[in-house]
């Protein structure tokens, strides 16, 4: 019998898993309220994917556009989103968004200026005015170095480098979970009243993916293990613009900011062909249309030398180009020879966001498992059936906020739950198997296949045939990943990190697979080649994930009716 | 393309040696990739921190060829091809495992630092050109390149004494802040030991997001060190009246 104590425990009030935006935000709430809480985290702390964010944060302040409030930016979200989102998070999405911006810049952050001394807002795809709050291109740092610094001046306990692998559990509600140091390979268990599942989002299951090795699903795999439902996982968003050349900066992501700045695309015939498929919005067309508008034009052999479109800001002055895209300006110049101040950049679809994910109560943030919470991209609901550029950022601010508030409330009602020990033990073992084989596959070669699975069958475009070859190869990749065998020590080892993420891959993938099969219609980032058309019977459903038995379970949850305020915001037009 | 030979080290804290692999060479290619041919390939437990492979998180610094460098940021052509390649650990820090290293003493310098403080009833307006000298130090991505060239870590190893250069810059983003109402000269004298910084560069040389660390964050923060507590003037008026802030 494994006695918990074995090995290293940690109490908290409130734990929250993954330390980006949504994490940290969580964390910050979650400590104003008087909780105790720890943050753990796969990579250093201030690594997480939020950095990457470039273009900015979507908040209707109205600094540059006077005529913009939040009831523009609900109706663009709910638009954006093919009217799928969940309205209440849209509509508190949209109201609070102003008042986290302003939070983040009284805790420090520089945010570029208006004339008039204001946070500067620009224009982005599906948003009706001028609307983002940026630093350059870099917006997502600014954001996270501010969050990081105010929660280690607030004192949370940090676990840095740190793989979450198991939901520990209490009857029906959570306890606390077990994982591993990275660096060490020893086993740690964290006991907590309340938990946070802000782990982001799940893109490296793609080959093309804009996303970093960390996100791999984990938190909803982990939900999913420990009862709770996952929504909407059929969204997968495709952004337009990743780099297409050379072969190992692929999928790294061209900020929407180029067109948000005046980029134009165009193919090989210098066409500007947004025209063709978007005449009203051109480039800033929301993403699920541009991206498969360059898909089309590649594929129906109108692409570029590498397979993707022309991105060209060079029409502007060279002096701007290089302040408001920095980091664009230095990643096309050293990673692919090219100047965009003086030539066009190649570009095309990558792999970038889930809009689905754990199925939470809008307010806030509560899963169907007591005391599990989730936030960011790894919970469900906000971006319906397409996300807007931006809206990820004040997602994370927003509902972050609100996880971290009904956590600490939860927390305080709640008694100190104990640890299973068998639980512990179960943990232990499926993630030491690996080591255990003599034979076996090398976990490289594994994902290295269900990136190519999820690339060919689980696209931009999908049939019924497609989807159903997918689900019969990662029945295949289920059996091998049971197999497969890890070399080395338990020393900070790649391949057996790996092993155990390879895990929370398949599980989201085969969610997002199955879930894509049922949704037979077109709607958003969802685009089906046997059933185009957007179904008013669809719209009124949503699709849910749960394990039943043992066996992952599909459920078609009907969508609430609307109140009439904002079914009148929606009615209403500029 | 040719194979290339890439010389790096695999070792832990009881020490290690240098492993040779040979790599296929695709155009473009960086030196980060190299390494996960070489994970996926030869050695799945080849130990390397990353995450964007787009130089903006900063995770992959190691010395190749004996530069700090980000290897994601690295092109296999810009390096001789007629010699191996070396891809070692930073010095200034204790190996963990091959390539990765313990920079948990950044994260414990960091927390001495006051965080930003507005000044009392501050209008929440700031303007470009006062907010533009400021975003360059926040530009830092946390690559601690500039730590590990650092003669004074990296060298002399006083890390007690020391806060090394990511932490002027640091420290600058916040006292050159336009609604920062905080001193932080003190800290800076005594706790990051400011003056132990003889300027020599290496750290502005080696700085991936090209920050003029020393020309802009550490220069003008010794002259605010040395303006208040070597000032001649000052110090008389100091000795006669006391040492309240005048």
């Amino acid at each position: 019998m494994t006695d918990a104590s074995k090995y290293e425990t940690h109490e908290h009030d409130v734990l929250i898993i993954g330390a980006g935006g949504a994490g940290l935000r969580a964390a910050l709430e979650a400590l104003a309220q008087g909780a105790k809480v720890g943050v753990v985290c796969k990579s250093l702390l201030g690594k997480a994917h939020t950095v990457m964010a470039e273009g900015g944060l979507a908040a209707a302040m109205a600094n540059v556009d006077k005529a913009d409030n939040w009831r523009t930016h609900f109706r663009d979200t709910m638009r954006g989103g093919k009217l799928l989102n969940n309205w209440r998070m849209a509509q508190l999405h949209a109201q609070e968004a102003p008042d986290r911006v302003r939070e983040l810049e009284q805790w420090g952050a520089l945010f570029d200026r208006t004339e008039s001394g204001d946070i500067l807002q620009r224009a982005f795809g599906g948003h009706t005015f001028k609307r983002l709050c940026h630093v350059g291109d870099r917006t997502g740092l600014e954001m996270i170095r501010t969050l990081q610094d105010r929660g280690v001046q607030m004192g949370f306990d940090v676990f840095m480098e740190c793989t979450i692998t198991k939901l520990l559990t209490d009857g029906d509600r959570v306890s606390g979970a077990f994982g591993y140091w990275r660096e060490s390979g020893r086993f740690v268990t964290f006991k907590a009243k309340s938990i946070v599942i802000a782990t982001g989002g799940i893109g490296k299951s793609w080959k093309v993916t804009s996303n970093s090795w960390e996100c791999t699903g984990d938190g909803m795999a982990l939900a999913y293990e420990a009862g709770a439902e996952l929504l909407d996982m059929e969204f997968v968003q495709f952004h337009p613009t990743g780099m297409v050349w050379p072969p190992g900066v692929q999928g790294i992501l061209v900020t929407e900011a180029v067109r948000g700045e005046g980029g134009i695309l165009r193919n090989k015939n210098g066409e500007r062909f947004m025209e063709k498929y978007d005449p009203k919005r051109l480039e800033l067309s929301t993403r699920d249309v541009v991206a498969r508008s360059i898909y089309t034009e590649v594929k129906e052999g109108r692409g570029t030398p590498h397979g993707g479109a022309f991105l060209d800001i060079s029409h502007k002055d060279a002096e701007y180009v290089k302040r408001k895209l920095p980091s664009m300006y230095h990643q096309f110049k050293e990673l692919a020879d090219v100047d965009i101040t003086k030539g066009p950049m190649e570009v095309g679809p990558t792999c970038h966001y889930v809009m689905g994910g754990i199925r939470v109560d809008a307010e806030t943030g509560q899963s169907s498992v007591p005391g599990l919470f989730a936030a960011g991209e790894a919970a469900g609901g906000l971006h319906g059936a397409n996300r807007l550029g931006g809206n990820s950022l004040s997602d994370l601010l927003v509902f972050g906020r609100r996880a971290g508030l009904a956590a600490a409330e939860h927390a305080k009602k709640t008694a100190t739950p104990s640890l299973d020990n068998a639980q512990i033990e179960e943990a232990e073992r499926q993630v030491l198997a690996p080591f255990d084989r003599t034979d076996g596959e090398n976990p490289y070669t594994i994902h290295h296949d269900l990136q190519d699975v999820m690339q060919r069958l689980v696209g931009i475009f999908r049939t019924d045939e497609d989807l159903r070859q997918a689900l019969a190869e990662l029945e295949k990749l289920k059996e091998r990943a049971k197999k497969v065998r890890v070399e080395g020590s338990r020393l900070f080892n790649p391949g057996w990190h790996l092993s155990r993420d390879l895990q929370c891959m398949l599980t989201v993938s085969e969610a997002c697979t199955y879930a894509a099969l049922a949704r037979t219609e077109s709607r958003g980032a969802h685009s089906r080649l046997d059933f185009p058309k957007t179904e008013d019977a669809w719209g009124k459903k949503n699709l849910v994930i749960v394990k039943k038995s043992g066996a992952m379970t599909l459920l078609e949850v009907p969508r609430g009716p609307m109140p009439a305020e904002l079914t009148q915001i929606l009615a209403e037009d500029q | 393309m040719a194979d290339a030979t890439l010389r790096v080290f695999r070792g832990d804290r009881e020490g290690g040696k240098a492993v040779d692999y040979k790599v296929p060479v695709t155009e473009g290619m960086v030196v980060l990739d190299a390494i996960h041919s070489i994970q996926a390939h030869q050695s799945p437990d080849l130990a390397v921190r990353w995450n964007c492979k787009a130089a903006k998180c900063g995770s992959c610094s190691a010395e190749v060829n004996g530069r700090p460098r980000l290897m994601c940021k690295t092109r296999m052509d810009s390096l001789p091809s007629d010699q191996p390649v070396t891809v070692f650990p930073m010095k200034a820090f204790p190996v963990i495992k091959d390539l990765v290293t313990d920079v948990s003493w950044n994260y414990k310098v960091n927390k001495k630092i006051p965080p930003f403080q507005p000044r009392p009833g501050v209008e929440w307006k700031m303007y470009q050109p006062d907010v533009d000298r400021v975003q360059e130090f926040r530009k830092c991505i946390e690559c601690f390149l500039c730590q590990d060239v650092c003669h004074v870590l990296r060298d002399h190893d006083k890390k007690e004494q020391f806060g090394g250069p990511r932490f002027f810059v640091r420290t600058a983003g916040l006292e050159m802040h336009p609604l920062d109402g905080l001193d932080r000269t003190r800290m800076l004298k005594e706790e990051l030991g400011i003056g132990l910084c003889n300027i020599t560069k290496c750290c502005t040389e080696v700085c991936p997001e090209e920050i003029h660390i020393t020309d802009n964050a550490i220069i003008p923060l010794k002259e605010r060190v040395v303006d208040e507590f070597y000032d001649p003037v000052t110090m008389i008026v100091r000795r006669i009246f006391g040492a309240k802030k005048i």
